[in-house]
């Protein structure tokens, strides 16, 4: 039971990650996660039914997403619309696509087929079986997060990450952003594309409306990794945001689990994680102001100790 | 160095709006010069450095930038050879990233690869670059920008400007949003890097006595059009109440408002 929650909130936390490059280090409103999410599952669902093998089934879904994110930020660039538009149109787009991949189904399972999750256990047959899962699914988030890590501590990754701060500056220094978008947005999306893949091995399934309400969750779990601690380096943002993506799914299963107690059903969930990003927000809001109020405050109390020096000494005097 | 020819650009072409912002402005400024700009509000100064540096699209006219026709190249292309300051502190460093994060993306211009140059090597060498802004930045290169003064991010802006080696350098009123200390300390590097780097240098600015103390050549501009340009020599005597005179004398009218602009 408790692996399970672990294993489910390990493939979410790489769909987090792509959503954390898009979002808070792009600075790019991105809606194409919620159609690639499903792309992902689809690519990889269909790659393993034709006996393609793990290794390309993942490969091609990544891809998928890749070009997903490419083409929303083709249109972002070129027709000069807001990301978030582009982000819809993609997404819409998608579900068409995604309904075609699986070839006119909206799911297909994953019955009788060799996947990673049927796999695991007889790579780690030391394991107890739910063990090996949850051990599998580990390396490849470990695998995944230093691809990230690496990738934002080379120029290229470095450079993205400007361009999310301060768009003029990356100007200035001769380069173009439309590319540099282009890369950021293909990485978030094959990222989010490769935890689909892992989620319909996972589950054994893969659905057209598998994405629906992924970015909401996506931000979820990183709003809640920043509570965690803070930082500015890359490595400690990506942790953090595993850490997020492990909590997320844990209040959920909570949710789920015991929420009949309170009437609560499935479908509330989404409600559920809606008010989520919102107390965060407010926690994080209320946190800035008392921080700020706090700052004041101390700020008032050095003043007033210098004026009430500057008065002494001019009574001493 | 630069070379500009019958330049002119019209905003909101053929409507009720239409603004003529510069006008066949023609401007030749040899490698090596400083030319200090001054004008009033409006009179196509900021016009003026967005055109060269590619932030508008030119009504006419061509553009040459080291002897190459940059008229309709895009902005980043031309920052191989344009350095450009802004007012604006803030737009010159990226708020979220680290100091040596800032520095070591304006090492050079261009497309960037999966390559890691950040390492000890370049780090002294950052170290060594930030002491010369004598800030104590030497010792923060962990620390994110946005948690620098306004001052302290413009010097930083100007450090990380000339780290990748523009040949000109086009600074927007560069000291004007600073306090008097930190303008000051601004205009010194300013000055430095600019005989350090031989940089050619245009500098619009609304402070009079830094248009005749600095740089060897001296431009209004007025109504989208340079007005009067004073070299070197002209200069050497000039101070501002001549200079006000000498617009007063061009305009022919007796702009009390301009007045007050142009001497604080």
């Amino acid at each position: 039971m408790l692996e399970g929650i672990f294993v489910d909130g390990l493939i979410f936390s790489i769909m987090v990650i792509g959503v954390l490059i898009s979002y808070r280090i792009l600075d790019f409103a991105d809606l194409t996660c919620d159609g690639s999410f499903a792309t992902g599952a689809a690519v990889a669902t269909m790659a393993l039914t034709a006996k393609m093998g793990l290794f390309t089934a993942l490969l091609l879904a990544g891809l998928a997403g890749a070009v997903a994110g490419i083409i929303t930020a083709a249109i972002h660039n070129e027709l000069k619309v807001p990301g978030l538009l582009a982000g819809i149109l993609t997404m819409t787009m998608l579900y068409s696509i995604n309904i075609r991949i699986l070839g006119g189904r909206a799911n297909v399972p994953l019955l009788r087929v060799e996947t990673l999750y049927t796999k695991f256990p007889t790579i780690f047959s030391f394991l107890n079986s739910s063990w090996a899962l949850l051990v599998g699914t580990l390396i490849i988030v470990v695998i995944a997060k230093s691809v990230v890590d690496i990738f934002f501590r080379t120029d290229l990754g470095i450079s993205i990450g400007a361009l999310g701060s301060n768009e003029q500056m990356i100007v200035s220094l001769g380069i173009n952003p439309k590319v540099l978008k282009i890369i950021g947005m293909g990485f978030s999306n094959a990222l989010i594309a490769f935890s689909g893949g892992l989620l319909a091995q996972y589950q054994g399934f893969a659905d057209a409306n598998l994405g629906q309400g992924m970015v909401v969750q996506g931000l979820a779990a990183i709003m809640i990794g920043e509570f965690l601690f803070d930082s500015n380096r890359i490595s400690l943002i990506t942790l953090r945001v595993v850490f997020g993506a492990i909590i997320y799914k844990a209040l959920m299963f909570l949710g789920r689990y015991y929420g009949y107690h309170i009437n609560l059903t499935p479908s509330d969930l989404k409600l559920l994680t809606g008010i989520l990003v919102i107390i965060s927000l407010i926690i994080a809001q209320t946190r800035s102001a008392a921080s700020s109020m706090d700052a004041r405050k101390k700020a008032l109390k050095r003043n007033k100790m210098r004026h009430d020096q500057k008065k002494g000494d001019i009574k001493n005097a | 160095m630069l070379k500009i020819e019958q330049l002119s650009k019209v905003f909101y072409p053929n409507t009720v709006n239409e603004k003529v912002a510069i006008e066949y402005l023609n401007l030749n400024v040899a490698p090596g010069d400083f030319v200090t700009v001054v004008g009033s509000n409006g009179s196509g100064k900021s016009t003026l450095f967005n055109l060269i540096g590619g932030t508008y699209p030119v009504t006419g006219g061509k553009i040459f930038l080291d002897g190459k026709d940059v008229t309709n190249k895009a902005e980043y292309k031309r920052a191989f050879t344009v350095g450009r300051i802004f007012q604006d502190p803030t737009v010159g460093t990226a708020a979220k990233m680290s100091i040596e994060d800032n520095m070591i993306t304006a090492l050079r211009k261009g497309m960037r690869y999966l390559t890691v140059s950040l390492n000890s090597e370049k780090r002294v060498l950052f170290k060594e670059e930030l002491k010369q802004l004598s800030m104590g930045l030497e010792d923060r290169l962990k620390d994110n920008v946005g948690l620098l003064s306004g001052g302290q991010r413009q010097a930083l802006t100007l450090l990380m400007t000339v780290l990748s080696r523009p040949k000109m350098l086009l600074l927007d009123e560069h000291t004007a949003a600073l306090d008097p200390r930190n303008a000051q300390i601004v205009m010194d590097l300013t000055m430095e890097f600019i005989k350090k780097y031989k940089l050619t240098t245009l500098m619009v600015t609304h402070n009079m006595q830094h248009a005749i103390d600095f740089g060897n050549r001296l431009i209004m501009m007025d109504e989208g059009n340079i007005i009067l340009d004073l070299s070197e020599e002209e200069k050497k005597d000039l101070t501002v109440s001549k200079l006000v005179t000498m617009f007063k004398s061009i305009k022919k009218k007796d702009f009390t408002s301009d007045e007050t602009l142009l001497t604080t």
